[in-house]
């Protein structure tokens, strides 16, 4: 593909399609206060913990790969 | 453009399992998911392939290679070929994953996406099998034991660009790319051994500025120089310096930022002037360097942060787009730019407020958190595990996908959106032709690559090839009335012949 011409035909071909795809993409947006965000970590650790895998140690030890590329 | 990917391999309690046999098990095992499409194992055509070729216009002996180097030697390693025009295949000790050929980054990020369903619905499958182990996959890059196997971009470019050019304009947007791209990791050093949190899995195992490995000696520009595609028009950028991303915004900028990056050098808008004085030295610098406020020192003495050499490159691409395309600019190049730019502008602010978006922000906030909550240090092998387990790819395991679960790491497409890109094909391709393929008439391809399909029809004594080689004919737009008219293999291939 030539790049710098980014030919999209999927998206280009109707351009209302296309500028509701636009929209369709979630924009970033600054996090919720620093309170928040401190509680819901918290929250998120509490499930993290339940689906970790048991014996921390010993897992990541086992954990051993062949080199690729 | 394309995303390549090796995924780790392990079963939980044996450190020890023989990873090539393993990962042929989950590849085998594909090919008995409904998911696959009814075939007769194509086998990969590697007639095209010329891995020893160097960009920089010799190639290398075969005597001379590394054995790993010599990947057009069909080892009789499992090999598929899916009908979303992927390919699913061993790659040294490690299953891989290469999408289809895509036009842009946001499909460049949805069949990726789709490649992590596929590798946990194919290692669900071998577990079940008779003598089956419970294999886990990862989508990381390094083990933390030495090892690194890699997640590597694909871009065609125009062959009349100039090799040195890409060396010296490139080499710099990777370095600082990092601050975007990096998946985290939780060691430092190839081991793992020097305690602490980089930014990226990857810099630590890249020892060279430029070279033809991949697996020895990894250079930050690669120069294998396969473009599957007309070798006159066209060379294939291999980048094998980034991450593996669980992120889709992570992913989608890391296509977006460099194709266009790309394009801008192509045009001419990129010169020297930020080539670092010591590149592997300031890789690894970056990397490490949580803050973002390490600065690099280019070759004519400026020093430069990784954020202002991003803004650079951002301004470079903005005015190529400018003058390129102007008011035609599509919706997508624009959205890159945007968020590029946001994102820069939200790092040197707060990095923390990309949590949601950039994978080394949100596994560092989760690390961060047990470390506060448990006053657990960098040793700690739960903060390890919690490195290693954030890219198991086990919807009910993966870190990444209890986050975006829970809404706390965004997304950009729909698990819809992604089950479809299991099977169906990007249709603006060749690769529309190759799934099609695979999908209509998968009995009779006898062999695929790149840049081929070849089909075995019974009762015709030669096996016919039907070349590939332009990435952007195959599309469902050239021959989607020509594939729903085709009832049989050998009609197909007929009609091709006669038109």
């Amino acid at each position: 593909m030539p790049t710098h011409e980014r030919p999209q035909p999927n998206k280009s071909k109707q351009s209302d399609a296309e500028s509701e795809d636009a929209t369709a993409l979630p924009q970033s947006q600054d996090s919720d206060s620093k309170e928040a965000l401190d509680a819901d970590v918290d929250a998120i650790l509490d499930e993290i913990d339940d689906v970790l895998e048991e014996n921390a140690e010993e897992f990541v030890r086992g954990f051993v790969q062949k080199g690729g590329q | 453009m394309g995303i390549e990917t090796e995924y780790g391999i392990a079963v939980p309690g044996r450190p020890n399992i023989n990873s090539m046999l393993a990962s042929s098990q989950v590849v085998n095992a594909y090919a008995n998911s409904a998911l696959a499409g009814r075939q007769d194992r194509a086998r990969w055509d590697y007639d095209e392939e010329q891995p020893l070729r160097d960009a920089r216009g010799y190639d290398m002996s075969r005597a001379e290679a590394d054995p790993s180097q010599l990947t057009d030697e069909d080892m009789g390693m499992a090999n598929l070929i899916l009908t979303n025009g992927a390919r699913l295949y061993v790659d040294h000790a490690h299953p891989e994953y290469s999408t289809p050929e895509v036009t842009n980054p946001l499909d460049a990020m949805l069949w990726d996406k789709a490649g992590e369903h596929i590798m946990a619905e194919a290692a669900r499958l071998a577990a079940q099998a008779p003598g089956g182990q419970p294999l886990q996959l990862y989508k990381n890059n390094t083990d933390n034991k030495g090892a690194s196997y890699g997640c590597h971009e694909n871009y065609l470019m125009d062959r009349q660009t100039p090799f040195i050019d890409i060396v010296s304009g490139m080499t710099p947007f990777f370095i600082s790319r990092q601050i975007i791209t990096g998946s985290g990791r939780v060691g430092v050093g190839q081991d793992g051994s020097e305690s602490g949190f980089q930014l990226t899995q990857r810099a630590d195992f890249f020892e060279v500025e430029v070279g033809l490995e991949t697996t020895i000696k990894r250079p930050i520009i690669n120069t294998r120089d396969e473009p599957h595609a007309d070798p006159e028009l066209y060379r294939r950028l291999h980048v094998i310096v980034g991450d593996a991303n669980l992120s889709q915004t992570a992913t989608y900028l890391k296509m977006g930022i460099t194709s266009l990056t790309l394009s801008a050098l192509e045009a001419g808008q990129l010169d020297a002037s930020l080539m670092p004085h010591n590149p592997v030295a300031e890789l690894h610098a970056v990397s490490r360097d949580s803050a973002l406020t390490h600065r690099i020192t280019t070759r004519d003495g400026r020093k430069l942060t990784a954020l202002e050499m991003q803004w650079e490159f951002h301004e470079a691409a903005t005015k190529h787009v400018a003058q390129q395309l102007g008011s035609d600019t599509d919706w997508q190049t624009q959205d890159v730019l945007d968020r590029w730019a946001d994102v820069l502008d939200r790092l040197k602010r707060d990095p923390m407020s990309l949590a949601s978006e950039l994978d080394w922000v949100a596994k560092r906030a989760l690390l961060d958190g047990y470390r506060k909550r448990d006053a657990a240090d960098w040793d700690s092998p739960r903060l390890q595990l919690v490195d290693l387990q954030y890219s198991d790819i086990r919807p009910d395991k993966g870190l990444a996908y209890k986050l975006e679960e829970r809404g706390r790491l965004q997304t950009l497409v729909s698990p819809e959106q992604i089950r479809a890109a299991v099977v169906e094909p990007p249709t603006d391709t060749r690769a529309w032709f190759r799934g099609k393929c695979i999908q209509q008439f998968g009995e009779s391809v006898a062999a695929a690559s790149w840049d081929s399909v070849i089909f075995d029809i019974p009762g015709r004594n030669a096996l016919q090839r039907v070349p590939t080689l332009d990435p952007l004919r195959g599309t469902q737009q050239n021959i989607g009335d020509l594939m729903a008219r085709a009832d049989s293999a050998a009609g197909l291939v007929d009609e091709l012949k006669g038109g």
